[in-house]
Parts: C-alpha cells; structure tokens; sequence
C-alpha cells in the first residue's frame, strides 16, 4: 500500500544543507501495525511527515496506495490528508474551545458532510478508541491526558483513513495511560484492519507493533518482525 | 467546509475572546456611526432646504437691485446697497404676460418697542396687498392693507406678535417702529422657514408708509414676482430682464439689477451642501479606517496565537482557501456588526440631533446601504493580509510551534 522509492529529504538554511533522509526504500503493507524508531535528529519525524503528505521528498517517489504522490501541489496534499490519513500528535493537538465530540467532527467539516452524519461518525469513531460515552461533551482541559489522546486518536480515526499516522503517542504520557494508547492502537489494528504507523524513540513503545524500522542519521539501519511482541488486550478496562 | 460551518467556527472563536473583539468592534461603531450622522445631517438639510424653497414657491422670482455676476456670490454683488429698483419698475413687470402678482418690498430692521414695553430687533417690510398672493401667507387675526395704503398700520408675524405681546391680542394694540407709533391690524399665520429667512418674525407696514416715514426714501429691496406657473419661469425671467433694460435705456453691460428663480437657489445651495456632507463623512470615514487599523492588529494576534490550530487543520485537510475564508468571516463578522451597531447608533444620534438641535435629519437607505458596504470592504481589506498569513503558514513549522 505504501511504497518509498530512494527518498532524500535535504533542507536548505542559509546555504546550509542538511540531510534529513538519505535514500530511504520502504514498503508497508494495508493492514500492518509498523513502529519507526530511532534516536532525536534521526530523521525520523521527516519520514512521518513525507508519509502524511505534509512535506515532499527533495528526490524519490512515494506511492500511496499504487499513485505517486511526491509530485502533487498542497491542495491536492490536503484532500489526501483529508480522505487518507489519520494524525495523532505527541501534544494531542486538540482545539481549546470545542467539545470531544466536536473535536473529532472537525475532519469531516472539511470534508462537507453533513450535520446529521458528522455527529454518527463522531460517536463511532469515539466508541471504537474506547472513550468513555460519558465525557463526549466535555472540554478537553477537563480531560486527563490519556483521554485527550484518545480523543485526538478518535479525531484520526473518524474519516476512515487507510493510515494513521502516530508522532510520539505516547510521549506526554506516563507509562499507565500510555499502555492505554497503545492498546487502543493495537485494537484499531486487530478488530478494524487499520494500517498504522507510529514513531517512537523508546523500544519499548516500538515493541507493540508487530514490525520496527530503526533508522539513524537518514538511513535505515534496521527492519525486523518484532519476536517478543507486547500484546495488552486489555481495553475493557478503563 | 459549508458557509454555514464556517460562519459557526467564526462566532466560535470570536466569543472566546469577549473583551477583544468587543472593543475591535467599538473600533467600527464609532467610525459608522459618524459616516451615518454626518450622511443623515447633509441629508436632511437638502430636505429641508428642498422644503424651504417649495414654501417660497417654485413659480417665484426675485428681482433684486445690483448685478450678480455669474460665479460671483450674492454678497460680493453688494446686494444691500445698491440702489436702482422704483417702483416704476413694478408697473412694468406687471405688464408682461405671465405675470401673475408683483410684490414690491422694501426692508430693514427697526428697534420695535409694545405697548407693554417689550423691546426688540426685528425686520420691517414694507408692502403692499399682492404681498400675501406672491409670499403664499395668510391672515391669521384681524386684517390686511388697502393699495395705497397711507395709515400708520402694522401686520405682525405670530413670532413677532408672541416677542412683543407675549400671549396677549396684539389687534388694536400700539407699537413704536422706530419711536413712531403704529397700529397693530392683524397676525400673520405661521409660516416657519420660507427661502433662508424666518417668515415668521417679522413686521409688516404698508409699503409708502415705509418709504415716507420709516426710511425716507423710494428705492426698493426686492421685487418679489408670482409667475403663472413654474413652466414659464425661464421665459420670464428674460423677458423681465429685457424689459427692464428697455425700459433704463442701458445696455446688458451696465445692467444694475438682477432677476433669480428660486429654483436657482435651491441648485447652488445644493451642491454646497452635497459638498459639504461629503467633506465632513470623509473625515468622518477616516475613523474606520483606524477602526480597521485595529481590526487588523487583532487578527494578526489571532493568527500568532493559533498558529497551532492552524497547523493542525491543516493536517486533517483543510485547504489554503478554507483557512484564508476562515479569517476573513471571522474580520469582516467583525465589522459587519461594528457596522450594523454603528448604524443604529448613527441614527439614533440623528434623530437626537433633529429633536433637540432643531437640525432636521434623515437617515437614508442610501446611507445605510453605503455604511454597511464600507465596514465589509474594512474587514475584507484590513482582514485579507492576516488570514493571507494563516493560510500560507507550513503545516510542519505550524504544528511545531510553541
């Protein structure tokens, strides 16, 4: 489903190149849970951000789901965001002043679906990360962290995307509600087939996914099935 | 994103911050409420003087003594001094066809005492029974002259009855028009404003009463003519003029005498106050733009603070186009209740000012129309470079940032 094809990535400042990717060949099949890792400056992040459409590759080409997007202006970029991919941020990134339910509707504002169906969605998609029906029309400052973060994985989640996207899910978490996350990941993978990629620098957050790809200065170092797999399953729970 | 989406998120963002966008929208307030004052104070001057003149008669003209040049005003023309009108004149206007009354006058102002003592400074026309066919006025108590009349007879305008005689009959009273004594005949019925004088307050002698006793001398202020409609003013007026000339044996070179239409006066006067509102809404319109000074200073810090947001709505999709809308409903919300207030309040302030100033206004559709379409234009304008910011931010740099 996901292709990388030779990707640099090399940012220009004031005369200064820096290479960010060196020549990344990368594949990831629908429905794989993939972990990327690797130290702060790794690339990493880079990596992510040309896999969400958010930046190009200075060469290479990327093929989502068979198409070649490294060439597409930034409307094109936003309708792929749009219908494709899920963000979840390390700082959540939840709007202030909305509710959850509204938070997890905004995606499909910009997607011009109407009212009715929007808050459908909004409540499926809530149900299916396991956030708790009785918080849906808080305010997110009223929200623990982990909740937050479901509500932004929720947010992700509700234009059914073919990816989501995890920039450090679990990097403002304590290590309690962050197993909350990752299960609520692992359950997205298992029960919905959804294909999903997180960056993390910790082994032990990659560990849940079922594949890692270390990277290091711009390169793939490593790419391996994860052997001890930590599996939670235990999302009944709260 | 539908506009109705839009319109909500606008209001959404624009409530979380009451005391700022309240006072950005105070901004625009004040700046329509002047643009609609000053439009309805011009306004409603043309009205009344369109009124003024419609009182006056639009079959009116006026002979008056001196020769207004074209271009040149009527006090540079030194109208008050020049001395050429007798009453010769009134014979020959009264001869031309189309003519309908002829009111020759002569005016000035006289210290005027009562019988009860009360005192004033009032102007004192002499004239002659066609006074009240040419001036439309009507008797309100008592009488009238005769032609010729050669008694020391008074008519007051109900302002000057109510000066000197307070709530008393003045008929058969005695007043001293410059120490000499005068019987009062009869009132005036109210007239209010006719041309740019209170036809009102003013007294009313027989006209060789005036010349003999009062100001000693034959010469006329005015000679006030009543066409038989207002289609043959035009015509009239040169062959008045023509007949005048023939009949001083002078050329139009040395003519000492000029004939207006009231009509004229109404144009001149206009286009001064056309010119005058304009004046004044532009300095009034001066205060919107600081008003979208302030619009702009707002957004910017609107852009800056969620430059987060920003970048997160662009990561779930949002196009460029739908982030610069965005900002802009937000401005132009802004100043389209800043304008909306400012027209209440502007009208509010009109109608105030014709209660109590005694300065008519009105407050146009015209005005409204023009207000609301120059604080969108101010929010489009002055909202257009912040939201042009937001939605060039980079999705990265935007979500990255602290």
């Amino acid at each position: 489903m996901i292709k990388l094809e030779n990707i640099v990535k090399i940012y220009k400042n004031n005369e200064i190149e820096t290479i960010a990717l060196r020549n990344i060949n990368l594949e990831i099949k629908e429905g794989e849970f993939v972990a990327i890792m690797g130290p702060s400056g790794s690339g990493k992040s880079t990596l992510m951000h040309i896999l969400g459409c958010l930046d190009k590759p200075t060469s290479g080409k990327y093929f989502l789901e068979g198409k070649d997007v490294s060439t597409l202006n930034d409307d094109e970029f936003a309708e792929i965001r749009k219908r494709k991919i899920g963000f979840v941020f390390q700082s959540y990134n939840l709007l202030p002043r909305m509710k959850v339910i509204e938070q997890v509707e905004l995606p499909l504002l910009y997607a011009g679906i109407k009212s009715e169906e929007r808050r459908q969605k909004a409540i499926n998609a809530l149900k299916a990360s396991a956030f708790p029906d009785n918080f849906w029309y808080h305010y997110p400052n009223q929200l623990s962290g982990g909740m937050q973060q479901r509500v932004a994985i929720a947010r992700a989640l509700v234009n059914d995307p073919i990816l989501i996207l995890a920039d450090e899910p679990t990097g403002n978490l304590d290590s309690k509600t962050g197993e909350i996350v990752l299960d609520t990941f692992q359950r997205l993978n298992f029960e919905y087939r959804k294909t999903i990629v997180i960056v993390t620098h910790e082994e032990y957050v990659a560990k849940h996914a079922e594949r890692i790809i270390s990277i290091k200065d711009g390169e793939i170092i490593d790419d391996f099935k994860v052997k001890d797999r930590i599996i939670i399953n235990n999302h009944n729970k709260k | 994103m539908s506009f109705y989406d839009l319109l909500k998120e606008a209001f959404r963002s624009l409530l979380s911050n009451k005391l700022r966008s309240g006072l950005t929208i105070l901004g625009i307030i004040i700046g329509i409420t002047a643009v609609i004052a000053m439009l309805s104070i011009g306004e409603g001057a043309k009205k009344q003087l369109a009124q003024n003149v419609e009182n006056l008669g639009s079959n009116q003209l006026n002979v008056l003594p001196g020769f207004i040049q074209p271009g040149r005003g009527i006090v540079s023309a030194g109208r008050g001094t020049a001395q050429s009108l007798k009453m010769r004149d009134v014979e020959v206007i009264k001869k031309i066809d189309g003519v309908k009354a002829v009111s020759p006058e002569i005016s000035r102002r006289f210290q005027v005492v009562s019988s009860l003592g009360k005192n004033t400074n009032i102007l004192v026309i002499g004239v002659t029974p066609e006074y009240l066919i040419v001036r439309n006025s009507k008797i309100e108590k008592g009488s009238f002259f005769k032609e010729n009349d050669l008694n020391r007879f008074a008519v007051l305008g109900p302002t000057a009855a109510e000066d000197l005689f307070g709530e008393e009959d003045p008929v058969g009273k005695t007043i001293k028009i410059n120490k000499v004594n005068f019987k009062v005949i009869g009132v005036l019925e109210a007239k209010g404003n006719v041309g740019f004088i209170n036809a009102d307050e003013l007294i009313l002698v027989p006209l060789v009463v005036m010349q003999k006793i009062l100001t000693g001398s034959e010469y006329l202020s005015l000679i006030a003519v009543q066409a038989e409609s207002s289609e043959i003013v035009e015509n009239l007026k040169e062959e008045i003029t023509q007949a005048l000339l023939k009949e001083r044996k002078i050329s139009p070179e040395n003519q000492d005498f000029s004939v207006i239409a009231a009509q004229q006066f109404l144009n001149t006067f206009n286009s001064l106050i056309n010119t005058m509102t304009i004046f004044l809404a532009s300095i009034a319109a001066i205060s919107l733009i600081v008003g979208g000074i302030g619009i702009m200073n707002m957004m910017l810090t609107s852009v800056t603070e969620r430059i987060k947001e920003i970048g997160l709505r662009k990561a779930i999709g949002a196009k460029k186009r739908e982030i610069l809308l965005q900002f802009l409903i937000e401005s132009i919300v802004l100043t389209l209740i800043g304008g909306i207030f400012g027209i209440i309040l502007g009208s509010l302030i009109s109608i105030g000012v014709s209660k109590f100033a005694n300065i008519t206004s009105e407050v146009s559709l015209f005005s409204i129309f023009l207000s609301l379409t120059f604080s969108t234009l101010v929010g489009i304008i002055f909202g257009y470079w912040p939201a042009k910011r937001a939605a060039n931010l980079d999705p990265i740099v935007a979500l990255r940032y602290e």
